[in-house]
């Protein structure tokens, strides 16, 4: 669906990028692999918008397109869900999932409809929040990246891209974010999801793609592939 | 399905809960009225009576517009120091059209209004342009239209309004009883109708709503309320226009702030200005109109304290109205921190504070004792707003 081909990025004298490559299908999860300083935010930047690589095509669908800025890649259906959530804590679950694209008429908000909506996604995805009225400031930390994952949802996307979705998370709330996880893949989205943490990578992803110093490192099948190929990959010691 | 089909907003356990994050609601404050006025009736039997309720709402209106502006900028973090004196400013600029230059009251009036605005666009710019601190930019303003003003004012230092003007008489204009009544009845039915037809909207579309029985007592609570403050103030010279004003203000700024995108933008860059930017709001834009808004509120106030006066002086707007000002939004509720407040506080915030000031007159103790009581209440409600964040922090 999405392939990005030879991205090249350079910071002044650091080659972040070097002709790297990535292709995204539906109904898959993609996990992005690599050491500190591998490439992986700049791929996942180039992807988003964030930042414009020097080199290197995005196609969609087979046809090329040009991704100058976020919000070039959220029309074209990619949304992306950082670390730090940007959640706005003082408001409540619905008017954070709806920030920025509240539904209106007259220009009044319409607060029933959103709410119901918001009900309705949380139910789909079987996230379980007790009062979805209360400020995000009251929730959990798996709670927040729920409702974090449920708005990137919210503009009808075809890829989400995760940033390091369990890192801040205890082994409950990591395995609720998980089956979110695998519940964007039933839906028939393309997700991408960069960890660190090689048994959630395991247990989620159908697909590992490692980068190393910038380059493509290693493709593998999550199923038929075993940690330490992995590891080695990220390491580069096999080679 | 059933269990989340009535949100039960204070069962104790709920309520503990809020309070513990930090959403303490109005609950403070509305008891600190009634021990002020326990206190104060008990030490003078005058405090109640009519004439003095009346003038407290004669007094309030004044402080409590510039404090509701002053509110729109403490949503998003932000402080406006500047409110006090643009507010002696814009009146000295509606008395100088309308007196010297024989301008429709009016017209006058908008002109201030607009000078307001245009004065808040200006602090709003250099906030967001220029990347200045909003306590430096407004501190600049503070002196800046101050000097502006006595400028103005040069000659002879105070201009009179003419007293039975149209300037004058908005604040000695006096609802008649019956039209007084109508405005009660109509506030509520139009809000107990509202919440009937919301909570009926809300069980059509199963979603959770809030019981009968509270709904009932709130309108009911609504109505007596109106009622009580309605029969006071008849007794002496009716519900003042000034009141009413001020009321209308509140009611639609509350409006504005919790049913448009605006008001929700305006939460939303006060509680994460990153992650509202993300989601595409112009927060820039949002900046600018909270200024130009505070501004424009502090303009009205300061026709309001006009009119009260006749005149306008080179004290327009000066000693500690800017202070009252933001006490007043800070002890209604509103948080110095950003993205937590609502309209209403301006209201409670400054009866709290012309309570005050009011008791202290009636006991004749001095303008001292008076300040330092003031100072106390304000140092408290802070520090329950920085628990309260500290609180919902966890």
């Amino acid at each position: 669906m999405l392939s990005a081909t030879g991205i090249s990025k350079r910071y002044g004298a650091v080659q972040a990028l070097d002709g790297a490559s990535l292709h995204l299908r539906p109904g898959e999860v993609t996990a992005l692999m690599g050491d500190n300083g591998a490439g992986k935010s700049t791929l996942v930047k180039a992807i988003s918008g964030v930042v414009v690589p020097d080199e290197g095509t995005i196609t969609l669908d087979g046809t090329p397109v040009r991704i100058a800025n976020p919000h070039d890649a959220q029309a074209l259906g990619v949304s992306t869900v950082y670390q730090d959530l940007a959640l706005c804590e003082n408001l409540d679950v619905v008017a954070n999932l709806f920030l920025g694209t509240e539904r209106r008429r007259w220009s009044l908000l319409r607060h029933i409809a959103m709410e119901r909506a918001t009900r309705d996604l949380l139910q789909q995805l079987d996230v379980r929040i007790r009062d979805i009225r209360v400020p995000v400031a009251m929730l959990s930390g798996g709670q927040r990246q729920s409702v974090a994952i449920a708005r990137a949802l919210i503009g009808e996307p075809r890829l989400v891209i995760l940033d390091e979705p369990t890192a801040a998370l205890g082994v409950e709330q990591t395995a609720q974010v998980l089956a979110l996880i695998g519940r964007l893949r039933d839906r028939g989205l393309a997700v991408l999801v960069i960890s660190h943490n090689l048994a959630d990578v395991r247990e989620v992803s159908d697909r590992v793609v490692v980068l190393r110093l910038g380059r493509n490192a290693g493709d593998f099948g999550t199923a038929d592939t075993t940690q330490e190929e992995i590891v080695a990959a990220i390491t580069g010691a096999g080679r | 399905m059933t269990d989340t089909l009535a949100r039960k907003p204070y069962t104790p356990k709920v309520a503990v809960e809020r309070l513990r994050q930090g959403d303490v609601g109005a609950w403070p404050v509305v008891g600190g009225l009634v021990a002020i006025a326990i206190v104060f009736s008990a030490l003078n039997d005058r405090f109640l009576a009519p004439e003095n309720l009346t003038n407290l709402a004669l007094q309030m209106a004044a402080t409590g517009t510039i404090s509701l502006g002053i509110i729109m900028v403490l949503l998003l973090g932000e402080i406006d120091l500047s409110a006090g004196s643009v507010s002696g400013l814009c009146a000295t600029i509606m008395t100088i059209m309308h007196v010297k230059q024989g301008w429709n009251p009016l017209a006058a009036i908008l002109i201030a209004l607009a000078a307001g605005a245009g004065i808040g666009l200006i602090h709003g710019l250099m906030f967001t342009k220029l990347r200045m601190p909003s306590f430096v930019v407004t501190l600049a303003g503070l002196m800046g239209w101050l000097g502006l003003l006595l400028f103005l004012l040069r000659q002879g230092g105070t201009i009179n309004l003419p007293f039975t003007g149209f300037i004058s008489k908005l604040s000695d204009t006096w609802l008649p009883s019956w039209l007084s009544w109508l405005l009660v009845a109509a506030l509520v039915v139009v809000s107990g109708g509202s919440a009937l037809l919301t909570r009926r909207l809300r069980l059509a579309a199963g979603l959770p709503v809030t019981p009968l029985w509270w709904l009932l007592v709130r309108t009911g609570g609504l109505a007596v309320l109106l009622a009580a403050g309605v029969v006071i103030m008849s007794a002496d010279r009716g519900v003042p226009l000034l009141l009413i004003i001020f009321g209308a203000l509140v009611v639609v700024f509350d409006l504005v702030l919790r049913h448009t995108a605006f008001g929700r933008h305006v939460y939303a860059v006060g509680g994460n200005a990153e992650a509202a930017r993300r989601a595409g709001i112009n927060v820039t834009r949002i900046r600018i109109l909270a200024f130009m808004l505070a501004s424009t509120l502090a303009a009205a106030g300061g026709i309001l304290a006009a009119s009260r006066l006749s005149a306008v002086n080179q004290q327009s707007g000066g000693s500690d109205i800017l202070l009252m000002a933001i006490a007043a939004a800070v002890i209604g509720g509103t948080s110095l921190f950003g993205g937590r407040g609502r309209a209403y506080d301006a209201l409670l915030g400054v009866l709290v504070i012309q309570s005050i000031t009011s008791g202290m007159y009636l006991l004749s103790v001095d303008s001292s004792v008076r300040f330092m009581v003031t100072a106390a209440v304000l140092a408290l409600a802070v520090a329950i707003d920085s628990l309260a964040r500290r609180g919902a922090a966890q």
